[in-house]
């Protein structure tokens, strides 16, 4: 096996990794404030790539005009979530939350088959986009590097809001402790509502990188790179960002080794392998590999 | 002096159970208030109420002048009711520093002039909210865990934090419930000494919810005693330490426990 091959298994697995890494993010910040896993996330991720789609090819609108357009569809549907589904349902705790999130997918899911049909489409970026660089035989097209460095700027931006930031310490003390929160003047929704905002508009984006990848869309592409990109926030550590990037590059890189280095037959096992990675990292450290001894729970 | 709360006939029922019934009560400004009784009392609910956690049965509750019955916690602790927990709820995974910048926080965020231009919420917290978190734990006598998680604080310490994190979010009455739960003699003798000093610094009224007779006695002004969720007397400590029915009630068993 030459080193070549390797090599640019592992920079693939760079590549999924920051799509993966992003998502993460997305999903960690909702979690750590509201200890909801949103299955709906990642279908948050499939509108906004819908949303594209149409905007240019049926208006005719150039791309990043439908970018933004699509984070702003995003963050709408994020909202309504939030507001009909979830915030009703607070007080019942983080399982009936959990089942409501998955109405929500399911919802989604069918909605997006309604409006654009099941069947598999197109998604082409301009070419400025999709050109791919040689480095020494290695490729990677400006969208990945544009990915990878995105993921990194995110993460730091965050990271400053959440250590620094007035509405980034309300939602430390949200995570930590809700009746004191509250008690402490906070108001909780507006901090819940921030963190959808954020959720959601990190999902669209990575929905753009994923479809970019992929090259096509349909209804469903979102689900499944939304589970991974969960176990990518629990097996670094829920509640903490880094975690989530880390583990998005983790599982990633597992995933393309996998895919690249196994024997044919079993390489369509790569989705199964990821969870397989998951819980081993999860028998050697139950809190993740960044997560603390008390964990993301109070 | 000035009225400050004004609680009418508030009442709390639990399906069946009448945990507080026609609960009344008149708090001046400026008062130390005490509010005793046995375990079960309702003494918490009360406090509860007062604060917003709990929506009353029934009655009203007036703070200068506004009606807070129905309002929500974060709204009422903005209006400056502001509470502690018979056990603590600090934000345990942040310095203790971070937990009174927090309270700082509450008066800082919607007020400002330049709000409208700079998202306040996404903006740096000043280095005058530090400044204002360090001197409250200074005044409680904690600086030296400022940069120290919270749940790695003495229990002491995480007490007078909590007290720390609610004096910073200027409060104008303080409902403490059993701040001097788990101390020792000498560590209760100090907080009395220090929420004294505390209301003659900022001029508050104090609600005191106490199992330690000494620490009621020492302190408050007026008292008010519960049993089963009723007053069963109220008025000056020397005048509840005499009634009969308190005596019966609460003071006489305690006289015997000890």
């Amino acid at each position: 096996m030459d080193t070549l091959y390797v090599l640019s298994q592992l920079v693939n697995g760079l590549k999924l990794g920051s799509v993966y890494a992003m998502v993460a993010i997305g999903y960690s910040i909702v979690y750590g404030i509201l200890r909801l896993i949103n299955f709906a996330h990642g279908d948050i991720m499939t509108v906004a790539v819908y949303t594209i789609l149409s905007l240019v090819t049926i208006f005719g609108l150039p791309l990043w005009m439908s970018i933004g357009a699509s984070v702003v569809m995003a963050v709408v549907v994020g909202l309504i979530a939030e507001r009909t589904a979830y915030r009703p349902l607070r007080a019942a705790g983080e399982e009936t939350t959990l089942v409501s999130s998955l109405a929500v997918s399911i919802f989604l899911q069918n909605l997006m088959m309604m409006i654009f049909s099941p069947q598999r489409k197109a998604f082409h970026l301009p070419e400025n986009l999709t050109f791919l660089h040689n480095f020494n035989g290695i490729r990677l097209s400006t969208m990945n590097i544009i990915t990878f460095i995105a993921v990194i700027v995110i993460l730091v931006i965050l990271t400053f809001v959440i250590k620094r930031t007035r509405v980034g310490m309300a939602m430390r003390a949200c995570s930590d402790n809700m009746d004191a929160s509250r008690l402490m003047g906070i108001n909780i929704n507006h901090v819940v509502v921030i963190a959808f905002i954020i959720g959601s508009s990190l999902a669209a984006l990575s929905g753009l990188m994923l479809a970019g990848e992929y090259k096509t869309i349909d209804p469903m592409m979102g689900f499944v790179p939304g589970l991974k990109a969960f176990c990518a926030a629990v097996l670094g550590g829920i509640g903490s960002l880094g975690g989530a990037v880390l583990g998005g590059f983790v599982l990633g890189v597992a995933e393309m080794l996998f895919a690249g280095l196994m024997p044919t037959e079993i390489t369509p096992y790569r989705d199964a392998f990821v969870f397989v990675v998951l819980i081993l990292v999860l028998m050697v450290r139950p809190n993740g590999i960044l997560g603390s001894r008390e964990g993301g729970r109070s | 002096m000035a009225e400050l709360l004004k609680v009418n006939n508030l009442s709390m029922h639990f399906r069946g159970l009448k945990a507080v019934q026609d609960f009344s009560a008149s708090l001046a400004e400026h008062g130390i208030y005490g509010l005793i009784g046995t375990n079960g009392a309702g003494k918490t609910t009360v406090i509860n109420m007062l604060s917003g956690v709990l929506k009353p049965t029934a009655g009203t509750i007036e703070f200068a002048g506004r009606d807070i019955t129905a309002m929500r916690p974060d709204r009422i602790a903005r209006l400056g009711i502001l509470r502690t927990y018979q056990n603590l709820r600090l934000f345990r995974r942040m310095t203790a520093l971070e937990n009174v910048i927090i309270g700082a926080q509450m008066h800082h965020s919607y007020s400002d002039v330049d709000a409208v231009l700079t998202l306040p919420c996404f903006r740096v917290e000043e280095d005058e909210m530090r400044r204002v978190a360090r001197e409250m734990l200074a005044l409680m006598g904690i600086e030296r865990y400022a940069d120290e998680r919270a749940n790695s604080l003495p229990y002491g310490a995480q007490r007078k934090l909590e007290i720390a994190r609610i004096l910073a979010a200027r409060p104008r009455l303080l409902l403490l419930d059993e701040p001097a739960a788990g101390m020792n003699p000498q560590e209760s003798a100090e907080l009395v000494e220090i929420i004294r000093r505390i209301r003659e610094t900022f001029g508050l009224t104090i609600l005191l919810i106490e199992h330690d007779m000494k620490v009621v006695m020492g302190l408050t002004e007026y008292i008010y005693v519960m049993a089963t969720g009723q007053i069963i007397a109220e008025g000056k400590p020397d005048e509840v330490r005499k009634d009969q029915k308190v005596i019966t009630a609460y003071l006489g068993r305690k006289r015997r426990d000890a």
